[in-house]
């Protein structure tokens, strides 16, 4: 299996699978920077509200074309109907949490559940229909590549590069309408339109989605690479191109690995791809990290150990903590047998003499400017300059001698 | 309406109603804590549940099947607060990341274990499969009064009636502290009232009912029944207690007119075969708030514009 996925990795498994993969890529691509703009606006679940309302459609859609003497299953053709009736359950979130006094995770999953339930209802008719056994609709649920065709394929990967274009092209009005409307307002931006554009760039990664996705989890992929991004980076405009980055890598490997071996559906790995590179970044990303924070925990701790410590040789009072010890022992301020080391006297009399300092900082000057910063850790040459301390070191007379008791 | 109405259509209906007012109950707690999608999520999470009893155990039965659920549904609600807390994401997003992983995971797991020779499939798991659990031992209404005819019920209709006489009898209960830390946590908490405790086990009884109607009727009425009839009822009225009641009152509608359209409504149009009543059970469900939305006398936000 690592061979065959190589291979497909390569895009060596064959031109079908290769432009599956390459045309995930592109839909993960779109979805992850598409979906960057929900999460801002925090409306990250109304997407799945969208998703399921294109059941319906997909359902009708068949109908309508087995109606006009067609065989039903032309994909453009569903992928029309399931816009049209996602279009009227995004309104109808939308309307529904403007009119009435629901909220909009209400509105949301109310349109969520009876579209989808009338979806079902849809597919069970269609599947009494001479020509619906074999339409193969319970694809559109969880995504099916298997018996993708090349025209399938290509409207994938077109419509994705589309969805990619629109937000290179949108991304600063974008951007300016999910931190502050009212702002973008003043600049002379249209938000209702851009409001619009955004949801329609969601339905349309939704849309492209289904055949690949299927409407469960296409979902994840507008909500997981955003959410991720967002561990790697302070500013948006990275935001959105870590989560397109995020998503086109799920993506292809999904697609790649899916395509190496049977019994691995498509679109369930490139959610598990997805949400393995969210763990990923929720412990290791520097800075809002798990480990990065655990790290930056225990530094302090240790900080605030060899304070206290080096304040008790000061003041000569016995250490019994275990970790102040291990501290201390560990710079080499004390020896086994807990007495003070040269080193350890004339630190620990720095750090009495600052604190002395910060004393009478405190009450010289009274502006939290200064006296805020004390926290028992920094040391006052931080915040003062000498001829400051100098001043404070009047008032303090000249430094005490500290006794080596253990 | 006579024998073969008892045998075919009395229990399915019996526990559709069961099934919709478990989930309705909790679902106006819910809907007021602003957390209505929590029961979509734990929908969503009780498939990788019941695919991992599955495996562990060989064997589809329901009690391990119901543990598994339970304990997705726990995993889920651990996760997303964990994420939400060590990440700093919204809610929303936390949720609908735990969610979907969870599902993705449990559709992998199904397709690549061997589950071809037991019904356990993603479509049962979402539509459920209410219209096979008829009373095959009955022969007419007199059966309701015959012991081994009775013996013969489908096990899900006294599992669910068990489920809902205790989620009733929970929020009966424990309604004052529920109301009182719904609406205003605050003042809970200065009373003394464990409100973190209250919410936690409200999201507990609500994973209890999803998982016990799951089983029964599948993951769409489950998500519906949260909302659907608690949205709808409380448009009607600004007082909780008339709002829990129509919201029981609006569920069992939708089980019955959602049963009855999906199993005569086709025939009427000239039609041959039911259609999926789980569907159109929601569905119902959503008429009957859409027509809230329209018409009931509390619809408007306080302060809104408009008619």
């Amino acid at each position: 299996m690592p061979d065959a996925f190589l291979a497909a990795l390569m895009l060596q498994a064959g031109y079908n699978a290769a432009l599956v993969a390459i045309g995930a890529g592109l839909l993960g691509f779109a979805a992850g920077a598409s979906g960057t703009f929900l999460f801002l606006r925090k409306r990250a679940l109304v997407s799945d509200a969208v998703a399921h309302a294109t059941l319906p459609g997909v359902g009708i859609a068949f109908m309508v074309m087995v109606w006009l003497g067609g065989d039903g299953r032309n994909l453009v053709g569903l992928l029309v109907g399931s816009a049209i009736t996602a279009g009227i359950g995004l309104v109808l979130v939308e309307w529904i949490a403007r009119r009435t006094r629901l909220a909009e995770d209400a509105a949301i999953g109310a349109v969520l559940s009876v579209f989808f339930g009338f979806g079902i209802v849809l597919l069970t008719i269609i599947q009494t229909m001479p020509r619906g056994r074999q339409a193969g609709l319970e694809g559109f649920l969880l995504g099916s590549t298997a018996g993708m065709l090349f025209v399938d394929a290509i409207i994938i990967a077109v419509g994705g590069a589309l969805a990619v274009a629109t937000v290179y092209l949108f991304r600063r009005p974008m951007t300016l309408v999910a931190f502050d409307p009212g702002f973008a307002t003043s600049l002379g931006v249209n938000v209702r339109s851009i409001d619009l554009l955004m949801m329609g760039l969601v339905m349309a990664v939704t849309v492209i989605g289904l055949k690949l996705v299927g409407l469960i989890l296409i979902v994840a992929l507008l909500i997981i690479p955003p959410v991720t991004a967002r561990f790697w980076t302070e500013r948006t405009a990275h935001v959105i191109w870590i989560a397109g980055a995020l998503g086109g890598i799920a993506g292809y490997t999904g697609a790649a690995l899916s395509a190496s071996a049977p019994n691995l559906p498509t679109g369930p790995l490139i959610v598990l791809i997805a949400f393995g590179l969210f763990v990923a970044s929720l412990m290791f990303a520097p800075g809002r990290g798990v480990a990065a924070a655990i790290i930056r925990h225990r530094r302090f701790q240790l900080r605030v150990h060899r304070r206290q410590g080096l304040l008790a040789l000061a003041r000569g009072e016995q250490i019994f903590d275990g970790l102040t010890l291990k501290v201390l022992r560990r710079a080499g301020l004390i020896r086994p047998d807990r007495v003070a080391t040269e080193a350890g006297i004339a630190q620990a009399a720095k750090v009495s003499r600052d604190e002395s300092r910060w004393e009478i900082a405190r009450q010289v000057y009274r502006d939290e400017a200064i006296s805020g910063r004390y926290d028992g850790l920094t040391s006052i040459e931080e915040v003062l300059t000498q001829d400051e301390i100098a001043e404070l070191d009047r008032h303090l007379g000249p430094p005490s001698i500290i006794a080596r008791t253990p | 309406m006579g024998a073969e109405f008892v045998q075919l259509s009395l229990t399915p209906i019996l526990i559709g109603i069961l099934a919709s007012i478990a989930c309705a109950l909790p679902g106006n707690f819910l809907i007021l804590r602003k957390q209505a999608l929590i029961g979509d999520a734990i929908s969503h999470v009780v498939l990788p549940g019941i695919v991992v009893a599955f495996l562990v155990t060989g064997v589809v039965s329901t009690w391990p099947m119901m543990i598994g659920a339970a304990g997705a549904a726990l995993i889920a609600v651990v996760l997303i607060e964990a994420i939400k807390r060590l990440g700093k994401i919204e809610p929303g997003a936390a949720m609908g990341v735990v969610f979907t992983a969870l599902f993705a995971f449990g559709v992998l797991l199904l397709e690549q274990s061997d589950t071809r020779q037991v019904h356990l499939d993603v479509e049962h798991a979402l539509y459920g499969n209410l219209e096979s659990l008829i009373w095959l031992s009955a022969d007419g209404w007199h059966s309701l009064l015959d012991a081994t005819a009775l013996a013969g019920l489908p096990p899900e209709l006294p599992r669910l009636a068990g489920v809902t006489l205790l989620i009733g009898a929970l929020t009966l209960i424990f309604w004052r502290p529920l109301k009182i830390t719904t609406f205003d946590e605050a003042f809970g908490q200065a009373l003394g009232l464990p409100t973190a405790f209250i919410g936690f086990a409200l999201v507990a009884v609500a994973a209890v009912a999803a998982v016990a109607a799951f089983d029964a009727v599948g993951s769409i009425i489950v998500i519906a029944m949260f909302i659907c009839p608690p949205a709808a009822a409380r448009l009607m009225t600004n007082r909780l207690e008339v709002q829990v009641a129509l919201s029981v009152l609006f569920a069992t509608i939708s089980a019955i007119l959602g049963y009855v359209l999906a199993g005569y409504g086709p025939l009427w149009f000239g039609g041959v075969h039911a259609v999926s009543a789980a569907g159109m059970i929601a569905t119902v469900s959503g008429i009957i708030l859409a027509l809230a939305c329209l018409f009931a006398p509390h619809r408007a936000r306080i302060g809104a514009t408009g008619p």
